[in-house]
């Protein structure tokens, strides 16, 4: 049976060596609370990345 | 009294006048030379290209800007530099033609004592026959590169939603319009927010979405690709970006150097020196870019171009030019003051600049074609060297013109990149990533080239946030609205 995440890879096609996202992964990308907590980290990984560059 | 002129009003140079006319004050004059009358912030013109944002959100006046901050703005193009003066002054100066409504055409020799080369790129769709002529993009297809472009992209990608609506299958075909283009990054946000907006209109069924590009490896972005922690692996950008690419059903063509556009159609050959056709309804192709063909002239009147620019039309800086082939580059090839070897009062800065080779492994098919990405200068390098550099030319006014110069190497730079794969407060997703270094140090991080301690990348709606959030932040700075200084590059 076909699972959702893996209906697109096409058999010996460009992207049958791929990776791809479970359901599971794919619903953190739109947790609200999940990307709150991501947003602030992302943040602060960036301004280190800023203040690395100035 | 000493004049500082500014060539070109977009992020680099922007950045560099407002910083300048700040530290320097009333005592001396900042100039700034550029086309358009307004300012225009180029990432969120993706958003306009699928019809979320109107041109109007991207962009502002820039003469109350200028006024507010005792900038002496000429709405005009610079055509060409006379750095030693002429045979009737000893003053260097720059040649302008007005833009303006009303003074189109009119001519004025600007005299400077230090000059900043801003001027971007020239969108070169006359690369590639049927993308355009010169500058100007063709029939064909669509562009996203400004704010106009991208407004026309949006009314043409509307007309596709209603064919689908009405049962018509639309085939869409987005990425590089040529071996040498740069700019990947912004093609893979159009592509994706495509797709998003096809899902949202419900057409998503109806529509074949395929990706074209002349990276030899989906994720190089023209940076050679990158690698970031996850889940204990250092994982490479690629694996990234096939994956999304398989998850959004986005099929691809990479290594593909597009040689010919056609009303729905497009030539390419591949790296592999083997040629394909690929058929469309809907196309935004990236042009590749070149300088915008800036003329230098010596005191004699001689022409002294090819001193000055490096022959793609960018400006020749303190790089490493002769480095040769690729097993002899180094991350100390690339430029640090930016200031140009000939002469000492001329800087470029932002994509102006003449990067000293690409930052992709160089590659070209058997017959000879070079099919690799150029060197990407994005916003916070554009930045950060436009600030650097005003700093150097401030410092020298200021201090004296032995001053040393302010260093910023993309060698010794990160960049904070935020790809939008599709807009919405709770539905949108964006791909957050951050590069350190930009130009990859094999010598001091042997294999990746990068410390992946501070290379990272993720995808999802955080990241959306904090591209919709960047977007008000830059405009406000752009505007010089209170504490605009606060907000870094
Ligand atoms: C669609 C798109 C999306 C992008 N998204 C991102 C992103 O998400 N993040 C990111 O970091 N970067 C992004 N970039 C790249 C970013 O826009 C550039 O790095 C940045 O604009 C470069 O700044 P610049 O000042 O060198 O050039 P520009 O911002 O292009 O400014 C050049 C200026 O010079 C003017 N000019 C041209 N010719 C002359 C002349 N003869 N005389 C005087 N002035 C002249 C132009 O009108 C313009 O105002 C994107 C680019 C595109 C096209």
């Amino acid at each position: 049976m076909e699972k959702k995440p893996e209906h697109n890879i096409k058999a010996y096609g460009n992207n049958f060596t791929t990776m791809t996202p479970g359901p599971f992964a794919i619903k953190l990308r739109t947790c609200k609370i999940w990307q709150f907590i991501r947003f602030i980290v992302i943040n602060i990984k960036m301004l280190v990345v800023v203040r690395k560059s100035h | 009294m000493a004049r500082l002129v500014v060539l070109g009003g977009g992020v680099s140079g922007h950045t560099a006048a407002t910083f300048a006319a700040k530290w320097l004050g009333s005592a001396h004059e900042v100039v700034v030379v550029t086309p358009n009358s307004k300012w225009n912030w180029i990432p969120s013109n993706i958003w306009v290209g699928v019809g979320e944002m109107s041109k109007e959100d991207v962009t502002f006046d820039l003469a109350p800007v200028y006024s507010k901050a005792g900038i002496n703005f000429k709405q005009a193009k610079a055509l060409s530099i006379n750095p030693e003066g002429s045979e009737s002054s000893g003053k260097p100066f720059v040649t302008i033609e007005f833009t303006s409504k009303g003074n189109e055409g009119k001519t004025e020799n600007i005299e400077y004592d230090y000059l900043i080369n801003a001027t971007g790129p020239k969108l070169n769709f006359g690369a590639t026959p049927g993308l355009g002529e010169g500058s100007e993009l063709g029939e064909f297809t669509v562009s996203v590169c400004t704010a106009d472009h991208a407004s026309h992209a949006n009314e043409e990608f509307q007309k596709t939603i209603q064919k689908m609506k009405k049962g018509e299958r639309q085939k869409f075909l987005i990425g590089t319009g040529h071996g040498l283009c740069t700019c990947q990054g912004a093609a893979f946000e159009y592509i994706f927010n495509i797709e998003h907006e096809l899902k949202k209109a419900g057409v998503r069924d109806m529509a074949d979405v395929k990706w074209i590009s002349n990276e030899s490896f989906l994720g190089d972005f023209g940076v050679g690709g990158l690698h970031m922690k996850s889940m204990g692996f250092a994982v490479s950008s690629k694996i990234f970006a096939e994956s999304l690419f398989t998850e959004r059903n986005v099929d691809w063509i990479i290594g593909a150097h597009v040689n010919k556009v056609e009303k729905g159609k497009v030539h390419y050959e591949l790296l592999d020196g083997s040629m394909g056709e690929e058929e469309f309804d809907f196309s935004m192709l990236i042009p590749p870019f070149a300088g915008v063909g800036l003329k230098a002239f010596a005191k004699d009147g001689s022409d002294i171009t090819s001193t000055v620019f490096a022959p793609n039309g960018f400006m020749k800086v303190d790089a490493n030019y002769s480095a040769g082939a690729y097993e002899n580059w180094k991350a100390s090839d690339w430029p640090s003051t930016y200031q140009n070897p000939t002469y000492g009062n001329l800087f470029a800065c932002g994509i102006a600049f003449a990067p000293p080779h690409p930052i992709s492994k160089p590659m070209s098919s058997p017959n000879g074609t070079p099919i690799n990405p150029t060197p990407p200068r994005t916003g916070m390098p554009s930045g950060i060297i436009g600030k650097a550099v005003a700093h150097s030319i401030c410092d020298r006014i200021l201090k004296g013109e032995n001053a040393p110069l302010h260093e910023a190497s993309m060698a010794h730079m990160g960049a904070a990149c935020v790809a939008s794969a599709g807009k919405g407060v709770f539905t949108g997703t964006a791909a957050a990533m951050t590069i350190y270094p930009v130009i990859p140090d094999f010598d001091k991080y042997p294999g990746t080239g990068r410390d992946t301690d501070y290379t990272f990348g993720e995808i999802g709606l955080a990241g959306h946030w904090i591209k919709h959030i960047l977007h008000h932040l830059f405009l406000w700075k752009a505007k010089l609205k209170a504490g605009w200084t606060l907000i870094p590059e």
